[in-house]
Parts: C-alpha cells; sequence; structure tokens
C-alpha cells in the first residue's frame, strides 16, 4: 500500500495561537482514515493545514512530492477539501454548484453529472433549486457530490455529521463508502462522532491538544480502554 | 507615569513652538498655519465620529459650509463680533448634527459613508438656489477683514480650546461609551450604552468641530463664503486628513491637519510640478502610498512604535 | 436506501419582492400612457432613457466592484473619464473613432486589473478607512493627471453617431440617444451572459460571494477579482464614451455628475444587486428628466441635490434599494 497523503510534524497556529504541536499521519491510498478527538483537539486544523488554508510548518508530501501552493492549487492537484459548514454556496443553484466542484476539470463534464447522479439521483429535480433552501442534510450530500464532481485522489471531509439526523448520518455514510469502494477515492474524515467514523474508517488517528494520541486500526481502537471510555461512551 | 509626563512634555512643547512660530514667519505663511489650525479642528471632529463611534462620515464639508455661511451672514447683516460668530456656528452645527445624527442612526457603514456623501454634495448646492438670501455663486461676504497674525492667533487658539474640549469628552464616561461602541455596537448595547444617544451625540459633536473650522475657514479667506470652496473636495480632504491622522487617537492628527493644509502648497513650490494639476498629481501619490504603507495612520505608527519599545 | 426525494418536499425558489415589481410595472404603464399622450414627456423619456442607462452601466460597475471586493471605487468615474481621454488621443493619432473605441476598451479591463492589483489588493484586508482613501487618492490622482497630460480646457470629439434626428409622430428623437441605448445595454447584456452561462463568470460570482469556499474548489480568487476590476473599468469606459458626445465637450469634469447619479442609482437599485444598479440607473434618468420638465421648483441648479434626496429617501426607508436582501446579522 503506497502512502497517498503524509504529514510529518506539522505545526499550525491562527495568528498567536498554536493548534498543532508536532503532528504525523499517513493516509495510504484506496484508505478512509478517520480523525479522532475532543473539541478544541486540532482535527479541523489539521485538514485546513493540508488545504493550506491556516499557517503551517513543517512536511505534507501528497503522493510522494512536498503540497505546497494555495488553497486553489491544492485543489487542483486532486484534493477535495469539504469544510466544516460544508461550504454550500447558498446563493447559487444545485447545478451551479455541481459545475463549481468541477471547476478544475477541463472538457465536456456530461459523464460527471450522470456518474453523481448515480450516487444522489434525487439532485437530478433540484438542478435550479437555491441550494441555500435545501435541508442540512441535503446540503451535507450536495457537498459531497460537488466534491465528487472534481474526482479527487483525496477527500478530506470535515465533520459530516455534525447537525444531521442519525438517518441521514447513516446515509452519508454509507455514500461515502461507495465513493471510496468504487471510485477508488481515499478519505480522511474528521469525526466527533467517534463510533460511526470507527465503523467506516480501517484505521484512525486519535488527536489531544494538537498531538496524535493514539493511532492503529478501527478495530484495535473500538476496544482500546482509553478511547472506549472517552470516545466511545462505555 | 512616565507615558502620562511624555504625553504632557509633547503637548507642551508644542504648544510653546506654535506661540512663538508667528514671529518667525511671513504673512502668507501665517495665512497657512492658520489653515492648518482649520484642518486641525475639523479632523479632530471627523476623528470623534468615525474613530470613536465608528460612523462613516464623507460630508464634514457640509458642516463646514454651514458654519462658515453663518459667520458670514451674521458678520455681513449684525457686525457681530467675529469671535462670536464662531460660538453661533459651534451651537447652530451641533444642532444639525443632532439633526442629521437621528436618520444616521438606521444606516452603517458604506450607506451611511453614501448617506453623508451625499449631504456634502447637496448643501452646498442650497445658496445656489436661494441667492437672494445666501449670495448664490457669487458668495456672503462678511463685514470685517482681519490681520495675519489675528487669524493666526484665534485659530490656534480656538484649536487648542477644542482639543481640550475633545480630550476632555473623550476620556470620561462618554469617551468609553464611544469607543465601547465602535468596538461592537451589540455588546456596548448589553452593557448598557443607550446607543441612539451617544451616536447622534457624536454627530453632533462632531457637526459643532467642522462648523467652527468652516467658520475659521470663512474668516482666513477674507470673509467670503462661496459655495464653490465647501465642495466635495473639501470633505474628502478632512477624510484623508483623519485617516493619515490615524483614527482613534488624538495624536496623529496635528500630522493630518499638516498633511492636507501643507502639502499642496509645497508640492507646488517644487520646479518640476509647478501648475495645479501637478499639485494634484503629488497629492494624490502620496495619500495612495501613505495608505498602502501605514494603513492604521501616523498613530498606528506610534502605537506600533510604543509597543515595539515596551517589547524591547 | 432512503428515498429522499419522496420524503422530503420540494421547496421553491424565492420570487424577488413583489411590491417591488408591482411598482415598476406601475411606472412603465404610466410611462408608456405618458409617452402615448404627450410628445414632450415621450422625448423627455426617451433622453431620460438614454442618460438613464448611462447611470446605470456606471452604477453597475460600482456594484460589481462592491460586491466583488466590498469597496465603493470612488475613483470610477475617473477612471472612465482617463480612457475617454485615451480614446480621443487616438482619435488624434489617426484612428477612426470606432476603431479607437475598440482599442480602448481592452486597455480599461488592463488599467481597471492593473490597480486592483497593486493598489486595492494590500490594503484590502487590513482597513476599510484605507481602501476608501486609496479610492479617493487615486480620484484626485488621475484628474491631475490627465489635467497635466491633455490640459483642463474644453476639448472636442467626434460624435459616434451623428447629429441626425428622427421624427416619430410628433416626437424627436436623436439618433445619438438610439446608439447610446443599444450599444450600452448591448454591453450590459454581454456582460451578464458571461456572469451568467461561462465557467469564468462562475467563479466570478463564486469568489465574490464566499472567497474561501470557491478557493478551495479550486477557484483563483485574486485573479477573479482582478478580472471584476477589469470589467468594471470597461463597463465605465462605455459609459464614458457614450456620456461624452451629451455633454458636448471633453473636459476633465465630464464623469463626476454621472458618477454621483451612479451612486443614486446604485443604491436605488440595491448596492449588491446588478439588475437593480441598470433599472435604478433607468429610473433616475427617466425621472429626473420629467420631474425637471413639469416640477417648476426643481430647476437644473437643483437635479444633484434633487436625485440625492431620492437617494437619502431611499435609504431611509429601504436602506438595501429595490433589489436588494436584507442582511441578517447573527449576534
Amino acid at each position: 500500500m503506497t502512502a497517498l497523503l503524509e504529514l510529518d510534524d506539522v505545526h499550525a497556529r491562527y495568528g498567536p495561537v498554536r493548534a498543532l504541536h508536532g503532528v504525523s499521519l499517513t493516509v495510504d491510498e484506496g484508505e478512509i482514515v478517520a480523525v479522532l478527538g475532543a473539541n478544541g483537539a486540532g482535527k479541523t486544523t489539521t485538514l485546513r493545514a493540508i488545504s493550506n488554508t491556516v499557517h503551517r510548518e513543517g512536511e505534507i508530501r501528497f503522493g510522494g512530492t512536498p503540497l505546497r501552493g494555495g488553497p486553489d492549487s491544492i485543489a487542483r492537484l486532486g484534493v477535495a477539501h469539504v469544510p466544516e459548514g460544508r461550504g454550500t454556496f447558498s446563493e447559487l443553484t444545485v447545478y451551479e454548484n455541481l459545475r463549481l466542484g468541477a471547476y478544475t476539470r477541463r472538457g465536456n463534464l456530461k459523464d460527471d453529472f450522470a456518474r453523481v447522479l448515480t450516487y444522489f439521483p434525487w439532485l437530478e429535480d433540484r438542478r435550479h433549486q437555491q441550494a441555500g433552501t435545501l435541508s442540512g442534510g441535503e446540503q451535507q450530500m450536495l457537498a459531497l457530490a460537488r466534491a465528487f464532481m472534481q474526482r479527487p485522489r483525496l477527500l478530506l471531509l470535515d465533520e459530516p455529521s455534525l447537525g444531521l439526523a442519525p438517518l441521514l448520518v447513516t446515509e452519508v455514510f454509507r455514500i461515502v463508502k461507495e465513493l471510496n469502494e468504487n471510485e477508488g477515492v481515499t478519505v480522511l474524515v474528521v469525526e466527533q462522532n467517534a463510533h460511526i467514523a470507527l465503523q467506516l474508517a480501517q484505521s484512525a488517528f486519535v488527536l489531544e491538544v494538537g498531538r496524535v494520541a493514539l493511532a492503529g486500526p478501527s478495530a484495535d481502537l473500538q476496544q482500546h480502554e482509553s478511547v472506549r471510555r472517552s470516545y466511545l461512551g462505555y | 507615569m512616565r507615558p502620562r509626563l511624555a504625553a504632557l512634555g509633547t503637548t507642551a512643547a508644542v504648544a510653546l513652538v506654535l506661540a512663538v512660530l508667528p514671529f518667525g514667519l511671513s504673512g502668507y505663511h501665517q495665512a497657512l498655519a492658520a489653515q492648518v489650525a482649520t484642518f486641525f479642528i475639523s479632523i479632530l471632529g471627523l476623528n470623534i465620529l468615525t474613530g470613536y463611534t465608528g460612523q462613516i462620515s464623507i460630508g464634514h464639508g457640509a458642516f463646514m459650509a454651514i458654519g462658515g455661511y453663518t459667520t458670514a451672514v451674521l458678520s455681513r447683516d449684525h457686525h457681530t463680533d467675529l469671535v462670536v460668530t464662531m460660538a453661533a456656528a459651534f451651537f447652530l452645527c451641533f444642532l444639525c448634527g443632532l439633526v442629521v445624527g437621528l436618520p444616521a442612526l438606521r444606516l452603517s457603514g458604506v450607506y451611511l459613508a453614501l448617506a453623508t456623501f451625499a449631504l456634502a454634495v447637496s448643501v452646498p448646492q442650497i445658496p445656489l438656489k436661494f441667492s437672494n438670501y445666501l449670495g448664490g455663486s457669487g458668495g456672503v461676504q462678511s463685514a470685517k477683514t482681519v490681520s495675519h497674525l489675528w487669524l493666526y492667533a484665534v485659530s490656534w487658539s480656538a484649536a487648542a480650546v477644542m482639543f481640550a474640549v475633545a480630550w476632555l469628552v473623550l476620556r470620561g464616561r462618554t469617551g468609553r461609551a464611544f469607543r465601547a461602541i465602535r468596538d461592537s455596537e451589540v455588546a456596548a448595547t448589553s452593557s448598557g450604552v443607550a446607543l441612539p444617544v451617544y451616536k447622534t451625540l457624536a454627530f453632533g459633536i462632531s457637526a459643532a468641530f467642522a462648523g467652527v473650522a468652516g467658520s475659521l475657514f470663512v474668516i482666513g479667506t477674507n470673509g467670503f463664503a462661496q459655495p464653490s470652496e465647501f465642495g466635495v473636495l473639501l470633505s474628502l480632504q478632512i477624510l484623508i486628513g483623519a485617516a493619515v491622522a490615524g483614527l482613534g487617537s488624538l495624536w496623529g492628527v496635528i500630522v493630518g491637519a499638516a498633511f492636507v493644509g501643507l502639502l499642496p502648497t509645497i508640492s507646488s513650490d517644487v520646479p518640476v510640478i509647478g501648475s495645479s494639476h501637478g499639485q494634484d498629481v503629488v497629492f494624490g501619490v502620496i495619500v495612495i502610498a501613505v495608505m498602502l504603507v501605514l494603513p492604521t495612520g501616523f498613530a498606528g505608527l506610534l502605537h506600533r512604535l510604543a509597543r515595539s519599545r515596551a517589547r524591547a | 436506501m432512503v428515498d429522499l426525494a419522496r420524503r422530503l418536499p420540494i421547496r421553491q425558489q424565492r420570487l424577488p419582492a413583489s411590491p417591488v415589481i408591482l411598482l415598476l410595472a406601475a411606472a412603465c404603464i404610466f410611462l408608456v400612457v405618458g409617452c402615448l399622450q404627450s410628445s414632450i414627456f415621450a422625448q423627455q423619456t426617451v433622453a431620460g432613457l438614454a442618460t438613464g442607462v448611462v447611470y446605470g452601466s456606471l452604477a453597475l460597475a460600482l456594484v460589481l466592484i462592491y460586491r466583488a471586493t466590498e469597496v465603493i471605487n470612488f475613483a470610477q468615474g475617473e477612471m472612465a473619464m482617463a480612457c475617454v481621454y485615451i480614446a480621443y488621443q487616438l482619435i488624434q493619432w489617426g484612428f477612426s473613432y470606432w476603431a479607437a473605441f475598440f482599442v480602448t476598451l481592452p486597455i480599461a479591463f488592463l488599467l481597471g486589473m492593473a490597480i486592483e492589483a497593486t493598489l486595492i489588493r494590500p490594503v484590502q484586508h487590513r482597513s476599510v478607512i484605507a481602501v476608501v482613501i486609496v479610492t479617493v487618492g487615486l480620484f484626485i490622482l488621475i484628474d491631475g493627471l490627465v489635467a497635466w497630460k491633455w490640459g483642463a480646457d474644453i476639448k472636442f470629439m467626434p460624435s459616434p453617431f451623428g447629429n441626425r434626428i428622427y421624427h416619430v409622430g410628433s416626437v424627436a428623437i436623436a439618433r445619438q440617444d438610439i446608439g447610446t441605448i443599444i450599444i450600452t445595454l448591448f454591453t450590459v447584456v454581454l456582460l451578464w451572459a458571461l456572469f451568467r452561462f461561462t465557467k469564468l463568470g462562475l467563479g466570478m460570482r463564486a469568489a465574490a460571494l464566499r472567497p474561501a469556499a470557491a478557493s478551495l474548489a479550486g477557484v483563483r480568487v485574486d485573479w477573479m477579482l482582478a478580472v471584476g476590476w477589469g470589467l468594471a473599468a470597461l463597463l465605465g469606459a462605455v459609459a464614458g464614451l457614450m456620456a461624452e458626445p451629451s455633454q458636448f465637450v471633453l473636459q476633465p469634469t465630464l464623469m463626476q455628475p454621472i458618477l454621483l447619479y451612479g451612486f443614486a442609482a446604485a443604491v436605488l437599485g440595491g448596492l449588491e444587486s446588478p439588475a437593480g444598479a441598470v433599472i435604478g440607473g433607468v429610473a433616475i434618468g427617466i425621472f429626473l428628466n420629467l420631474v425637471g420638465q413639469y416640477v417648476h421648483f426643481v430647476t437644473s441648479e437643483l437635479r444633484q441635490p434633487f436625485a440625492f434626496a431620492v437617494l437619502l429617501a431611499v435609504l431611509l426607508v429601504k436602506p438595501t434599494g429595490l433589489f436588494g436582501r436584507r442582511r441578517i446579522r447573527k449576534v
């Protein structure tokens, strides 16, 4: 298994406030990896460090080469970042949001649209609806659809279950798993819902106060004493 | 204690320099220095409004116009003593400021800027319409002319008085309320600051300052109040002066006033520039350059220096 | 699998405020009836339409920039004026009018982009006042530069449409006015199509709406803002070139009154609404002409204050303008 994404002793800060104190992690190609931790542990910051939307130091390698440049160049390299709050363009239509997802791609997008609709068939009817009028669950799906339009090699998901009813959370994670298995998209997902994240991912990293406290295959972590107590509730 | 002493010392030194200065200057330069005082006062006023309560105004030229015309008309019709007309301008413009400040409560940011801009454009047109009483484009001539030295003395004395007034207003409860409003209106209201009262008050005070400045301005231009003197450019100059001075602090105001008052004249003395158009080019370039380098103005620079001093 | 389409109802897209639509419809009916009744009314309306589209396109330029960078560009009018002088210079050098016109447009575009990249970008995020002052400084600078290079005396430019006057019944319509309306509206529609249907337009809209999210999607936000300024400058140049013939002479103060009306139009339409800007401009153009004709108190000196009385009234009653949306601030 080759490593698609490697973080090597990454530090990050918001102005003078340091949020990551040397995070190292690896994501292998084709894997789903989860990043767990409490609020303020630095999970979102880790994703932001990858897409370079926060001041960072340390080495980040994507497919072997250092990941540099602004967020837009990183997107062009094949990294799709679905941020906290989904990043939906509320004033634009569903169709325009999808079109924006494919901004970095050239050529005819008909096939891409067709493929997206196989995962999200209900989008067809809503093409011209303003994205902001969709429900939270629908917007999360739209965000995934947008990211998929980009045909990324790596998908960064920030708290996809936030604010969603349990039924919808299951649905969202089911689609992520399908995207991973059928389309070969590598996924790095940040989640507070450790239970469902560990069911989805093959391996996970647990962050505490900006550092990696635990790492390993999901099965092991699910059995781990402190993980069970702090994050799984039993 | 040290910074307070330093501030007092600087003020005393500046006051001393200003007191002695006119005796070394020609009449023309005395008048020029008096004009700087005029800008000093109006920039002080705008700083109180924009720097301390965060309400942007590009219309203070309108208040200067009102103050100036007050002086001219009172002097022409009632031969009122010029200093008394300045006081009249102060109070009249205070009221006008309150009148403007009330509807301004509904506006903020760019909308307020545009509304005050509209004011700056429209008010100078009024004398053109009511030309019988207000002299039309020819303007209103006041009854007295004054010597340059008298002008200098009164201008800078007024400036000193207004500075003291500003300082007193801003250090007390009112000043704290203003600063709270600037930093966060929501937080200020939650802390019990009556937003409408203080915001309108700020408008009134700053308009009063502009009124006095306008008064002095007219006295300085041989007692002539003309619409063309109070155009949009004047409001823009006051705003530029306030930005160069640095909003939210009283210390840069003299730099801002000197910048706006002296730069155009100085640049026309440089041989290459010559004509007034060259002046505009230089002024524009320098204004842009200053904003690119010092977006927080001179006061911001002082603040940064003080902070790096404190760290060292 | 959960079938979302069946479980959740389809929500309709919100229509713009219907009282405004009704108001506009009523105004149109009023105008049509008036035109049919009186030839003077019709003449003033058409002439007002011509001046109105010019105000509208400058207002549109202002709105474009405001939407993209949240800045009011006080120098928009002067930038446009400078472009008209550039066209004048080209004509002096032997270009035909239309050749000069089409060469000036890309120059205007590049000028707008250059200004954004060098002067606006560095200060944009640091201080609101600083950006305002930079545009004001630019206003003064351009004014001085133009007067320095070409002199402040009046110049003459050939009229692009000639001086023919058509007569429809008893209504006299100048060829110039028709030409102005066609060219300006064509430019506006072209721009609208660019924004609505092209990838670039979508990128620009996204960059203006949510720069951070757009960046993550691969949009080069900096470039988009520069292009926005370039397009606004181009619009301004068209407005200036179309405004010049109606003023008969070319001088540095050409665009100053138009800038003021442009502000009024932009606010009337709603600072974030492109359609509003154009409609606002047309409304002000026609309205001012009609009021000037029929209300005797409003003499020519009072045109500007009157326009601003309208602006102030709008700001007090509905600050977000006819088509603007009320922004709800979260506490």
